[in-house]
């Protein structure tokens, strides 16, 4: 296959092992655990050109690059492609690139589907429940395994956007540029609500066995899929659907019937069968927890400006003007508490269409944006 | 608005800017009066902006900007949270102007406005004799293209602050990049004021 001369290439992940017992907020804990990553670049000889990207709801740590064993390579690329790589907006010429899967998660990392020790059974739902600081802590590990005193920049979007801001909370030494792409402060209620239906549909899936169905040799496919085309309605916009699917039907007229006669019920229902086939269904209930739980300043009296005060980040915030599960609005909540604290941020509200979403897209005037905060980095 | 052309005021602004000052520039552009707040006057500073290549512009120059549409308000800032708030060639700009140099003087502890003079002889001149919307070097716009919408002169402006309860603590009156003390409202081309509650 050819390959952009911009892109990273062929990659392969490997697997850091973390021999130390992890606490979790809830008290729960681990006696060890395993991160899948995978890098792009070079790390400099004083570790200070380390960037983390982190991962949304369903990412994991193959945020770019191809792999060469895959069944068709062409189609294995990162999900953050578009992004990396020599001459894209964040250069692996100048910098290191982490990508991470997230603790609990079902790519390689220490999560439901890993074996525990202790019973010799894949966890299930014994899982601890992880929170977006037990991510933080778990990359703090990561980062002193590689030697990085402090990040050159964490980015990310949706959820990967709070965990890069709960690091300038929590390790504000630790961290030098913070990139919060389409993110929020905290879930609203209707947030809250979308992620329960799609909990529920996974857990009265009879195929779920309480968490356990690996010993059962099942998985709830039906509650995953309809979790994810839940799911991707939020993450697109009504006149991006609009655009690409209008009413358009599949056949030449009304078959009344239920069978999927509208584009855009076939549509999601191949969006929900892909996702069932690959993505961990307990795994999907921990990261939207992870979302709900998600609020920074709860510990702070609920003010958020105090939960940044000692941060020491640049910050760059960026949403989009057709998302409305996390509205530019809501970013704008998050640039109040740091101009409180006179803090060094940066917003941008991106035209778009593609509404939640956008943050993966290479919008030209969201990725000139991102491509002079990394430019005015200094490594 | 960029500066397509030297900005005279720019260096009144700077000289009543003091050493470390909170700044907040609204329709700061491309951030060259911010950028030179920074670096002469060891500024704090957040510029705000609409227009997404000047946007773009300010972040290249490693400037904190922040995209928004001044006129919906100035939310994202807590009471007093500046020393300065600047409106650089914008107000004119502006449809509610009123409301804005309210909001302005909420935010900050004072502002400086500088306004296109209105006043000064060569608009006088095609308007009252030539019977044409005057266009100048400064007010480079026809009519039907400018983005201008409120007109004042520099006496107008005194008479608003007045009629508001606005305090005017400096004014000063520019011409061909030199500070106009005789006839002002007649010579100048640009307005500076420094203002406050």
């Amino acid at each position: 296959m050819d390959i952009a001369t911009d892109s990273v290439g062929y990659v392969s992940p490997h697997k850091i092992a973390f021999e130390t017992p992890l606490t979790f907020a809830s008290g729960a804990t681990l006696s060890r655990f395993d991160l899948m990553v995978e890098t792009y670049g070079e790390l400099n000889a004083s570790r200070t050109n380390a960037v983390l990207v982190c991962h949304a709801l369903s990412g994991h740590h193959h945020v770019a690059g191809f792999y060469k064993g895959a069944p068709d390579p062409a189609k294995s690329e990162g999900w953050w492609d578009n992004l990396i790589g020599p001459g894209r907006p964040l250069d692996t010429r100048k910098f290191f690139i982490i990508g991470v899967n997230n603790l609990g998660g079902c790519h390689g990392s220490t999560g439901p589907g890993t074996n525990n020790p202790e019973t010799n059974k894949p966890f299930g739902s014994e899982f601890p429940i992880v929170t977006v600081p037990d991510w933080v802590r778990t990359q703090v590990q990561l980062a002193d395994h590689f030697g990085i005193e402090a990040f050159a920049a964490i980015l990310g979007g949706s959820l990967g956007g709070m965990q890069a801001m709960q690091w300038a909370i929590d390790f504000p030494e630790r961290v030098r540029n913070v990139l919060a792409i389409a993110a929020a402060p905290k879930l609203s209620a209707e947030n809250i609500g979308f992620n329960e239906v799609a909990r529920q549909a996974i857990r009265t899936d009879p195929d779920f066995h309480d968490g356990n169905f690996y010993a059962h040799g099942v998985v709830p496919k039906r509650g995953l899929r309809l979790s994810r085309m839940l799911g991707h309605l939020t993450y697109l916009s009504d006149d991006l659907m609009g655009e690409k699917f209008g009413r358009v039907l599949k056949g030449e007229d009304y078959q009344f019937g239920f069978d999927a006669e509208f584009e855009v019920e076939s549509y999601l229902r191949y969006q929900g069968d892909k996702f069932a086939g690959y993505f961990d269904a307990n795994t999907y209930l921990l990261m939207t927890r992870a979302l709900d739980y998600f609020d920074p300043a709860r510990a702070f009296d609920g003010d958020l400006a105090v939960a940044f005060a000692k941060s020491k980040a640049k910050f760059f915030i960026a949403a989009f003007t057709s998302d409305w599960r996390f509205s530019p609005a809501r970013s704008k909540e998050i640039v109040r508490a740091l101009l409180v604290n006179k803090h060094d941020v940066s917003f941008a509200e991106i035209e778009s269409v593609e509404g939640h979403d956008s943050f993966l897209m290479p919008i030209p005037q969201y990725h000139a944006l991102l491509r002079s905060t990394f430019e005015g980095i200094k490594v | 608005m960029s500066a397509a052309y030297v900005r005279p005021d720019f260096d009144v602004v700077t000289n009543w800017v003091s050493q470390g000052a909170s700044v907040l520039d609204l329709g700061c552009g491309d951030g060259e009066l911010l950028a030179r707040l920074q670096r002469e006057r060891g500024s704090i500073g957040y510029g705000v902006e609409i227009e997404d290549t000047a946007v773009l512009a300010c972040l290249n120059r490693g400037l904190n900007v922040l995209q928004g549409n001044i006129e919906s308000g100035l939310n994202l800032f807590d009471d007093g949270a500046f020393d300065v708030v600047i409106l650089s060639q914008t107000l004119q700009a502006t449809r509610h102007t009123e409301a804005l140099v309210r909001e302005v003087l909420r935010v900050g502890k004072s502002a400086i406005v500088t306004l296109p003079n209105f006043g000064h002889w060569s608009v006088r001149w095609q308007l009252g004799v030539g019977g044409r919307m005057p266009v100048s070097k400064r007010l480079p716009y026809q009519w039907y293209d400018t983005p201008n919408v409120h007109f004042s002169t520099i006496t107008d402006f005194d008479v608003f602050c007045a009629d508001k309860g606005i305090i005017v603590e400096r004014r000063a009156a520019l011409a061909g990049g030199r500070a106009v003390t005789f006839l002002p409202n007649v010579r100048g081309e640009t307005a500076v004021f420094q203002i406050r509650k």
